[in-house]
């Protein structure tokens, strides 16, 4: 497997200016004979179809969704980050750089996240010009908020509903686009395959989701971004419809698969409150700026809240980590939370929650105040629990959320399959083991607005294409419909007695205890055992009601829950490979004396990529070795 | 809890829909009302029926996704909140939950309680945008908006899209839906300037796809689950009426 990662020679900070010069460009005349498939319309796929198509290129448009603007970036709440320095708190694109690094744990490509930081001050520049209303102070400047892992004030918001701010100036930008004819875009359409043509990626299998057609496409590069496999976990607090089929079946027809098992524990949510939860609602990090994370200094201490003397209760993060307090970073705070709460100190039903109290901001800014920054959430958070927030503080507990993992790419954002590129959360890219709270809203409109554009270019200025331009009646395209039909008619004729999420949920179960906020070696080994009994108990047992060629909600989530199964284990076989504690992986057997985890340089300085090597084969891993040269090595330290 | 729901079955928009009778049994007030429904999909997947078809994602009630008419209310009976966020503890012991699709001519039945809200689509693609291109934008902060204008700005950018406006609406209309967007972007210094080609365009659009003509019944505001008010209704129609003056004096 190529892993070439293409970084451009000469110091970090000139690093992406000079590829910009070097890299060749498509004569504008000619963009338009160039074809994109652009796979996912969220922050990422919109942001990239839109700026595609003013540059000239030729873009169809895909997503599940019955419109792009109920991506699942539309529920990101708190906020985005940008290295403006307007707050003059000593900001600065090498700043934001080190901060994700070492957020990070030393687990990503350097010049990648360099880059990320210079181009985060044009995106915020974009959206202001498209109308995406921030929050402003009375002055009319733009305002910012703290998040975790920062001790600047570095994130635009727009209430608590950043993302969907960002999403809808995204959806406009794209929506300009399809009026000029230049996208076609296909909602409530599924990519069930990619396919590869003499070893580059020329096109995609799909499904409408309304009538069953299944249907190829042909192009001239396949553009995933499709998103995170939160869902893995079934609970988590993505959208129901994510999935990880994009990524995967591009794995499985040659796409390496980087980091799996780096997943992000979200500490603030909603706990779980019985079997029929469906999903897990997040609580914004946001809420960290002021709200005080607490439980009893004694085990079950049964008494309400507000009867807790300050004396009897612990403000563990601020305990434990004086200078970040409340503000750690999310790995940490959400092991700190589990941690408190295997001590027998959690709170509520089950006692797996920790107390997030606004008492003293109430007392401090007053109700309005509080309502003001926070308003929806709090409304949000009565709703689903029935309890006030300004009066008996929230219950919390952490949650899958984000997933840093996914197709490994260049710095182009090419994967390893020549044509096939990866934006957004589906790419392993830029957050190393652990992401920081507003880099994802910012690292997917990077991706689509500022750097794809440059290098799909190059790609396409530097390939050749074949002299036959490839159309879906080449043999390739019918074999990947075969499949994509022969896949359906037997997940059709299993006719078992159990439901798909039935499945899911205890493929989420397996995942939560083997793969989740702590693994070891026997639990790892334990979930690769029950993972492939599910998957074979899926493959007898699962009922699918109604056919292929209509509307079939159980279908579709069969399909998904199928590409789990067999993730699920990949993962697994990842977190079992790297033997070391790092960011949100963590493996209990590495770890010092008061619980922090412990990282080894020596060996796992490195990206692990997976390679599918057949359905019965064992994937083989490769390395991409990660260097260290503007951020010197070191333990991550919070306290 | 025991419910008893009567539900819209329809099998796709060539067949005659009709209500068919579960009973759900062990509800628990603390689940959504999309949780309730998983439940009823689960039973009856067991029992080798067909699962009733609704529209979902986030649950969190931002992506708009979810859309339900329920005891003849749009998003049901808990003022300001989506379906995904409505849960059992709206609902008593023993009550009849009727539960029906978001109707209306410009939203074609799909299956069950989905339908095909893409017109909304189509109105934001006739002008809901600013026309800006990617790269190029001067530093946010060189245009500084008031707070309040922004504030307005944003009460109305927070519309999720979801329909219940129409499907509240005696007349189908869209008004409220198309009023946010204008109202959205005409309150910025950066969308104002387009905004009487946009009102213009996006009324048309509107009337295009069937929706009907707002005649003040206000159930739409009634409805919404982000409480965007009808005031916008009355701006973007004394907007229509000055671009309409506007373009034929011209
Ligand atoms: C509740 C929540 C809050 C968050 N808050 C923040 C925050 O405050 N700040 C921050 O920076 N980040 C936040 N995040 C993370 C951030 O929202 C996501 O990482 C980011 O939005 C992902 O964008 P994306 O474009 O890569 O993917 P998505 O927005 O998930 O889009 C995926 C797209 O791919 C399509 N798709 C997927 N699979 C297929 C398929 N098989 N066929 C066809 N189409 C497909 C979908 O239809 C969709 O259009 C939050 C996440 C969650 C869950
Ligand atoms: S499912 Fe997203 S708003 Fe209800």
């Amino acid at each position: 497997m190529n892993l070439d990662a293409k970084i451009p020679s000469g110091p970090i900070a000139d690093k992406w200016d000079n590829h910009r010069f070097d890299m060749k460009l498509v004569n504008p005349a000619n963009k338009r004979k160039f074809k994109v498939l652009m796979v996912g319309s969220g922050l990422a796929g919109g942001s990239a179809a839109s700026t595609l198509a003013e540059l000239g290129y030729d873009v169809e448009c895909f997503c599940f969704q019955d419109s792009p603007r109920r991506a699942h970036s539309i529920a990101a709440q708190g906020g985005i980050n940008a290295a403006k320095n307007y707050q003059n708190d000593g900001d600065s694109v090498h700043r934001l750089f080190y901060d994700t690094v070492k957020g990070g744990d030393f687990r990503s490509r350097e010049a990648n996240v360099y880059r990320l930081a210079q181009v985060s001050a044009n995106i915020i520049d974009q959206c202001v010009a498209q109308g995406v209303p921030f929050a402003r102070e009375y002055g009319g400047q733009l305002a910012n908020r703290s998040f975790g892992g920062a001790q600047v004030s570095r994130t635009f918001y727009a209430r608590g509903q950043t993302g969907q701010q960002l999403l809808l100036g995204c959806y406009a930008g794209l929506n300009r686009q399809i009026a000029a004819g230049k996208v076609r875009m296909h909602p409530r359409t599924e990519l069930l395959d990619i396919v590869i043509v003499d070893g580059t990626a020329r096109g995609i299998v799909t499904r409408d989701l309304v009538t069953g057609k299944i249907q190829s496409w042909a192009g001239d590069t396949v553009v995933l971004a499709t998103g995170g496999y939160s869902t893995v976990f079934y609970l988590s607090t993505n959208a129901m419809g994510c999935n990880v089929t994009a990524t995967w079946r591009a794995h499985k027809r040659g796409a390496g698969f980087a980091n799996p098992c780096f997943t992000q524990i979200h500490p603030t949510c909603i706990p779980v409150s019985g079997d029929h939860q469906s999903k897990l609602t997040l609580m914004s990090e946001s809420l960290r700026n002021d709200g005080r994370v607490w439980v009893p200094k004694r085990a079950d201490d049964d008494r309400q809240p507000g009867e807790i003397p300050d004396a009897e209760r612990d403000y563990y993060l601020e305990r434990k980590y004086p200078s970040f307090g409340n503000l750690a970073p999310r790995d940490i705070a959400s092991r700190s939370a589990k941690e408190v709460c295997d001590e027998g100190r959690g709170v509520g039903p089950g006692k797996r929650g920790v107390y997030l109290d606004f008492r003293d901001s109430v007392e401090r800014v007053g109700k309005q105040g509080v309502s003001e920054r926070y308003g929806n959430l709090f409304d949000m958070y009565e709703r689903i629990t029935d309890e006030n927030p300004y009066e008996r503080p929230m219950r919390i507990y952490p949650a899958p959320h984000y997933t840093m993992g996914g197709l490994w790419v260049d710095y182009n954002l090419m994967s390893n399959v020549p044509g096939l590129h990866v934006i957004g959360e589906a790419n392993f890219s830029d957050h190393g083991a652990n992401r920081l709270g507003a880099s994802a809203l910012m690292q997917g409109l990077a991706d689509g607005y500022f750097v794809l554009p440059y290098t799909i270019g190059h790609y396409f200025a530097t390939y050749s294409p074949d002299k036959q331009p490839i159309t879906t009646d080449h043999p390739e395209f019918k074999r990947a419909e075969a499949e994509v039909n022969a896949r359906i008619e037997r997940l059709l004729n299993v006719q078992g007695s159990k439901t798909v999420d039935s499945f899911h949920k205890r493929l989420g179960r397996i995942m939560w205890e083997g793969c989740g906020m702590g693994r070891n070696a026997q639990g790892l080994t334990a979930a690769l055992e029950q993972i492939p009994a599910l998957r074979e108990e899926f493959w007898s047992g699962v009922r699918i009601p109604g056919s292929g060629s209509e509307f079939n909600i159980e279908l579709e989530k069969a399909g998904r829950v199928a590409d789990f199964l067999e993730f699920g284990e990949l993962m697994c076989r990842d977190a079992l490979a790297r033997d070391e504690s790092c960011g949100g992986h963590f493996r209990e057997e590495h770890q010092t004396a008061d619980g922090e985890a412990v990282r080894n340089d020596e060996e796992y300085c490195h990206a692990s990529v997976w390679e599918h090597k057949g359905d019965d084969q064992e994937p083989v891993m490769h390395r991409e070795a990660l260097d260290f040269e503007n951020v010197a090595l070191a333990t991550r330290s919070y306290k | 809890m025991k419910l008893t729901l009567r539900v819209w079955r329809q099998r796709n928009a060539s067949e005659q829909g009709r209500f068919e009778t579960y009973e759900a049994t062990d509800v628990s007030p603390d689940m959504s009302f999309l949780e309730m429904l998983d439940v009823l999909n689960r039973d009856l997947v067991e029992r080798s029926e067909e699962p009733v078809a609704f529209d979902h994602d986030c649950r969190e009630g931002i992506c708009g996704t979810c859309s339900l008419v329920i005891n003849g209310v749009a998003h049901g009976p808990r003022k300001a909140t989506t379906t995904c966020q409505l849960h059992m503890r709206s609902f008593k012991d023993g009550d009849t939950v009727t539960i029906e699709p978001f109707r209306a001519t410009g939203f074609p039945a799909v299956r069950d309680l989905v339908v095909d809200r893409s017109a909304f689509d189509r109105i934001l693609q006739s002008g809901g945008f600013i026309s800006v291109n990617t790269g190029g934008a001067p530093d946010a902060n060189a245009l500084p908006i008031g707070k309040a204008e922004a504030d307005t700005a944003f009460d109305a950018a927070a519309c999720i899209g979801c329909g219940a406006c129409v499907a509240a609406c005696p007349n189908a209309a869209a008004m409220l839906f198309v009023s946010a967007k204008i109202a959205h972007l005409s309150h910025l210094p950066q969308g104002a300037v387009e905004h009487e080609q946009r009102v213009v365009r996006m009324v048309h659009a509107m009337d295009g796809e069937g929706f009907g003509t707002c005649r003040n019944y206000y159930e739409c505001e009634a409805v919404c689950p982000k409480e965007i008010p009808v005031s916008f209704i009355a701006d973007m129609n004394r907007g229509y009426l000055k671009a309409a003056l506007t373009a034929a004096s011209d």
